[in-house]
């Protein structure tokens, strides 16, 4: 429960409201991780939020973050100045386990900030890319310019051979995309192989939605993966802060099989 | 795309998949071909709403004018299955467009004209009823889509 403490290395900004924070160790080696996992961040004197990591889990560089700043803790972390010293506990919970779908068709689906948790997945997957069939990104963003990761996505589409497919719901100047909902990209997606995989990550609501619209097009309901990110406090099972009726989602989650949530996620009151 | 005449692309068309071969001819009588260069306007929120298109290639983007100019609400693309239409104001009083809609790329699509379309509709129930529920499936998704737009899901609450 102790935080190791790392350095902030440097920020980017990815835009109006989102940063992402390399993080260097103070002492011992880089911190190891499954794509998917998450670390309790922690700004001395002002608290501590989970936070997914967003960096390569193969690679030995700084550790990664991509944050929105929503509230207090959130604030501090993504504005902390380079040199800044955070704790950190972790990494915590269940990752993608991408490479069950080798063999196979992948289908990523974000929303919004749920591309960040995602982003480990795809780069795990461009690393082996000849060891999966189809790999398909269908992002939605609130607007154009809230779209993250810019180099990324044309990177992967360009470079590594994965249709990536950007939606927002509201158009700008100059935006010749599409407008729309994320799930809508469901319908369309080429599948070829029988063994398919889908993980999800997003609002509720939203991951919900494309659950649905995944297992209507053939996939398997315990290979469409969700990443619930609902409040959490400990991140190690003690405080019951994140408790889903049986479910503690920092620790049997926050990737869970839509087989073992969709029970829970249609109930509004859990 | 192979050259086809309009008779013979229509089958194709996930929007109207599954009509049989009659009801297809008759529709067809109502139909041309048009095409749109990026920027073109299919027509203008307030006038006469005449025709409905069936999208072949290419995108279109349903806007509204305000004081600052426009505002795209939604687009519509060849490639969605069953969403690759544009308009349904043909089929209510008193047939009137309610939005722009403008090509966003090179835009090819099967233009009906309405008044044929309604006549056939009015003439063949049956017809008219297998053309009412695939213009009530693009309508409900149109609408499924803009309230879950409107919780505004990334904005709020991640
Ligand atoms: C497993 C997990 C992974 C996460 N990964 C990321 C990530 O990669 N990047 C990122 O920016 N955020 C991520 N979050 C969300 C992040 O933890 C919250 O945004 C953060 O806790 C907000 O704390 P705050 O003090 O800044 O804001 P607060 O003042 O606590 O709240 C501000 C607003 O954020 C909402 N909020 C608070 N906690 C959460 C939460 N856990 N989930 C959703 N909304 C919340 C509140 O309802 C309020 O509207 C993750 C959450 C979990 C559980
Ligand atoms: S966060 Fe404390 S039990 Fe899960």
């Amino acid at each position: 429960m102790v935080p190791r403490r790392f350095r902030v290395a440097s920020t980017r900004r990815d835009n109006h409201d989102t940063l992402t924070v390399q993080l260097e160790p103070c002492e011992g080696g880089p911190l190891a991780f499954a794509a998917g996992q998450f670390t309790m961040l922690q700004v001395f004197g002002v608290g501590e939020v989970p936070i997914s990591i967003s960096g390569d889990p193969r690679g030995s560089g700084p550790l990664q973050h991509t944050i929105r700043d929503v509230g207090s803790v959130s604030h501090a972390l993504a504005f902390a100045a380079p040199g800044q010293v955070l704790g950190v506990r972790g990494p915590y919970g269940t990752g993608w386990e991408v490479a069950d779908g080798k063999g196979g068709d992948v289908v990523l689906v974000a929303g919004g900030i749920g591309l960040a948790p995602l982003r480990p997945a795809l780069l795990e997957i461009c690393a082996e890319r000849d060891d999966y069939e189809r790999v398909s990104l269908l992002y939605g963003a609130r607007t154009p310019s809230d779209v993250l990761f810019a180099d990324d996505l044309r990177s992967w589409a360009e470079d590594h051979r994965i249709t990536v497919e950007v939606i927002v719901d509201r158009g700008e100047a100059g935006w010749t995309g599409r407008i729309g909902l994320v799930t809508q990209l469901i319908g369309k997606v080429a599948f070829g192989a029988d063994q398919r995989l889908a993980l999800v990550c997003g609002p509720e609501v939203m991951m919900r939605h494309s659950a649905v619209a995944l297992v209507a097009r053939g996939v398997e309901p315990q290979r469409v993966r969700l990443s619930m990110e609902r409040n959490m406090k400990c991140g190690v099972g003690l405080c019951g802060h994140c408790q889903l009726r049986e479910l503690f989602l920092c620790l049997d989650g926050p990737v869970l099989p839509f087989d073992r949530l969709e029970p829970l996620m249609s109930r509004a009151e859990l | 795309m192979v050259r086809m005449t309009i008779e013979q692309y229509l089958p194709h068309h996930p929007f109207l998949a599954g009509l049989d071969e009659d009801a297809l001819a008759l529709l067809a009588r109502c139909a041309t071909l048009v095409h749109f260069a990026p920027g073109e306007y299919l027509f203008r929120e307030g006038e006469p709403a005449d025709a409905f298109y069936v999208l072949r290639t290419g995108r279109v983007a349903l806007e509204t004018r305000l004081g600052t100019g426009s505002q795209v609400l939604d687009t519509a693309d060849a490639d969605d299955p069953g969403d690759g239409v544009v308009g349904w104001s043909w089929l209510v009083p008193p047939y009137r467009w309610t939005f722009d809609a403008r090509a966003v790329s090179e835009t090819s699509a099967v233009s009906f004209d309405g008044v044929c379309l309604r006549a056939r509709c009015e003439e063949d129930p049956v017809l008219g009823y297998a053309l009412m529920r695939r213009v009530v499936g693009v309508m409900s998704t149109r609408l499924h889509s803009a309230r879950v737009r409107l919780l505004d899901l990334y904005g709020g609450r991640p």
